[in-house]
């Protein structure tokens, strides 16, 4: 397919590969912010191929994973309501909350949908008109300007019966978060090459001017993570820190500004909670008052007082932030699979702690003669 | 794809046309459901077993030195008619394919349909005649079935139960736990096209696409290879699951490891675009219409040789190998030349959010 094989090409991989090996001399912490990259690298099996000095640390870019479990709690509160039509992206109905997830409301006769794109969640508000129709709204920068298209359409077609759950989150405060964590010890970001087709990359520069670390925007093909990951190598051998782009063919300094537009129309940013490490300021959005209609925090305000408290079992948050890798968590694989998960990561297939299970469960088992 | 159904071609239809959709009249055992039976299911299904409408029907089976291969399974896909295929055709090549993974020729199959209330007796009508053309096509007689009805909102229109009867020829020796080190892994066309022909039409996800379900009897492909060679271990048809569960329940079932190439898995280009675009992994998407052979290492060209000369076998390629290394474990090799785990999937597949 094009577009796509040519970035999977396995010889101009292993060229890049060797390159790394090449460059680099010690070892350097290196984080994927993102979880689809994440389950990219597990999924080709890059990890194995790199030089043991490269550690590659999972980062908190999995939407699924960050929703704070008082969301997923305000989720299923609306979905089990029968005058509420709950429409989500399919991978949040497995996500725990304290007690059960919206796959079990739905079993229990709630009307739980899963949609593509926020517009189909539109639609169905316009073939049910007696039913109320929320859209849970998360994600990072990448979904932020569908979602705040369908609010806009909903309130210039004049669509009432159309509500948001928001919980929206954004990248750059959650890095800052990161370097300013005292055990947190990252050398370099791989930023995420689809947040940075909407934002661009401009918002990086004060990161590294502050932190004096690499961030290099990568996509999500073998060829542009192994190509991210040298121009990663490289600056860090130097002793450089710069701001690079290693997914031109997306992605430009200043992003898509329509894009930008609208959610800056229909969002404002504010103080969000990311389940497993908690407040970060200003890394969300929210809807502006102008929108307030369609919030359905304040369409159904007997949400407002659900507050539950995470499991102390999960150690997501130290997954989330670098500090541990999934498995070493005392639970992976035993009290937590993707079947019962007791924490978020390991319920998305972009989460760090699916993404071992599924792809590199059995590494060590592994026949070592069918690694190159 | 199931011709529409030609209401004018009805044997005596008029006690049905008073009623345009199923009521639960048609459920009730009395006249209503006879007439059902006697004007909707028999024309359509006819044969001198059925024709009894006995309480079970009587088989003349001749085993000598064969024996007999027995499966059954519900359909309940939604929607009930999608790209290249319906719900009907489904249910006789869904069985009859579980038949002919054991090297069986099927020959019998009963019927259970399960019928909402208002359900439109057209659709019904669509459906039947999709499932009596597939019967025809596979060369299996309907020869016992039954009728119920559910209350609206107590079914998702209309469920089919199938069981299917077929006879093992003498010599014929398949079966999960067969696969040795050595035996080469043979998937017998593109892989996904069903789920995804599924996923286009499903609400919320709707996307524009010419994928086609695969929906197909394998019976004759399965015949033709053991015509090519008896030494076949293992056969599988890729349903739910995908490949990757399929490859997982052998690996398991026979206690040795599976080892492949996933670029060597074949896959129509629009079904890696659109699995792409949801975020799923195409190893794992449902087929109906496509098998997993395990067969003798030394004799794999000479079968895959007789799949490529039966239509659907034309693109069977060799994926990969029985290992002794991890037993139980199926491990595919990355284009990049990485490896990774195949597990079986959690549940449901689910579109990934970006």
């Amino acid at each position: 397919m094009k577009y796509l094989d040519e970035y999977r090409d396995g010889e101009l991989t292993r060229k890049l590969l060797s390159e790394i090996n090449q460059a680099v001399t010690r070892p350097w912490k290196i984080m994927e912010v993102c979880g689809g990259q994440t389950h990219s690298i597990i999924k080709s099996g890059l990890d194995q191929l790199l030089p043991p000095e490269i550690d590659l640390v999972h980062g908190p870019g999995c939407p699924v994973c960050v929703t704070p479990l008082e969301l997923i709690d305000k989720a299923i509160a609306l979905a089990s309501q029968p005058e509420i039509i709950f429409a989500s992206y399919g991978d949040m109905l497995r996500v725990p909350g304290s007690e059960k997830d919206l796959f079990s409301v739905k079993a229990a006769g709630g009307d739980v949908r899963i949609v593509y794109s926020p517009l189909d969640a539109l639609k169905i508000a316009r073939q049910n008109p007696d039913k109320t129709v929320v859209f849970f709204g998360i994600g990072f920068e990448t979904t932020a300007p569908a979602n705040a298209m369908a609010v806009m359409q909903a309130k210039n077609q004049g669509i009432k019966n159309f509500a948001m759950l928001v919980s929206h989150v954004t990248v750059p405060p959650a890095i800052t978060a990161i370097m300013e964590s005292p055990q947190v010890q990252v050398n370099a970001f791989l930023a995420a090459g689809h947040v940075c087709t909407v934002m661009g990359y401009w918002e990086y520069q004060q990161l590294v001017d502050k932190y004096q670390v690499p961030v290099v925007v990568m996509g999500f093909e073998p060829v542009d993570i192994a190509r991210a990951i040298l121009m990663c190598v490289k600056q860090l051998e130097n002793g450089q820190a710069k701001v690079a782009n290693a997914y031109a063919r997306s992605v430009d300094e200043a992003g898509n500004l329509p894009a930008q537009d609208i959610i800056n129309q229909v969002f404002e940013t504010t103080d969000r909670a990311w389940r497993g490490i908690g407040t970060i300021p200003l890394s969300g959005y929210r809807l502006r008052a102008a929108y307030h209609q369609f919030d359905a925090e304040l369409r159904f305000p007997e949400i407002q007082t659900i507050n539950p408290q995470e499991s102390s079992l999960c150690i997501s948050g130290l997954v989330l932030q670098g500090l541990k890798k999934p498995n070493e968590c005392p639970a992976f694989g035993k009290e937590c699979t993707p079947q019962s998960p007791l924490g978020a990561t390991m319920v998305s297939s972009e989460g760090a702690c699916a993404a071992y299970y599924q792809y590199g469960r059995y590494a060590a088992n592994l026949d070592q003669k069918e690694d190159i | 794809m199931s011709e529409p159904f030609d209401i004018s071609t009805w044997t005596c239809p008029l006690p049905l046309q008073n009623y345009p959709t199923i009521v639960m009249g048609h459920g009730s055992g009395g006249r209503m459901m006879s007439d059902l039976i006697r004007h909707m299911f028999l024309p359509l299904l006819d044969n001198e077993v059925l024709h009894q409408l006995g309480d079970a029907a009587v088989l003349d089976i001749d085993l000598d030195l064969s024996r007999l291969a027995f499966s059954t399974d519900s359909f309940v896909v939604h929607p009930l008619i999608f790209p290249g295929g319906s719900i009907g055709d489904l249910a006789v090549y869904g069985t009859v394919n579980d038949v002919a993974m054991t090297g069986a020729r099927p020959l019998f199959l009963s019927a259970a349909f399960i019928l909402e209330e208002g359900l439109p007796m057209e659709k019904l009508g669509q459906i039947t005649t999709a499932f009596a053309a597939a019967a025809e096509k596979t060369g299996v007689q309907v020869v016992t079935g039954d009728t119920k009805v559910v209350n609206k909102g107590h079914g998702d229109g209309l469920f089919i139960n199938t069981t299917g009867i077929g006879l093992i020829p003498p010599g014929v020796q398949i079966a999960p736990g067969n696969a040795r080190e050595g035996d080469a892994v043979i998937v017998s066309g593109t892989i996904g096209d069903h789920g995804m022909a599924i996923m286009s039409v499903r609400e919320g996800l709707e996307f524009e696409t010419r994928i086609l379900s695969d929906t197909a009897p394998l019976h004759e492909l399965v015949e033709t290879m053991l015509a090519a060679s008896l030494d076949i271990h293992c056969l599988r048809d890729a349903t739910r699951g995908g490949l990757a569960a399929a490859l997982n329940e052998l690996a398991k079932s026979s206690r040795v490891g599976i080892s492949f190439e996933e670029d060597r898995v074949p896959l129509q280009p629009a079904v890696k675009a659109a699995c792409e675009m949801l975020g799923m992994d195409p190893l794992y998407v449902a087929n109906e219409g496509k098998l997993v052979a395990i067969v003798n290492g030394e004799i794999a060209d000479e079968v895959l040789a007789a799949m490529h000369s039966h239509p659907l076998g034309q693109e069977a390629t060799l994926i990969g190998r029985v290992v002794v290394e991890h037993p139980g474990m199926v491990v595919s090799k990355t284009g990049i030349g990485g490896s990774r785990v195949v597990d079986l999937p959690a549940g449901e597949l689910l579109p990934r959010i970006c």
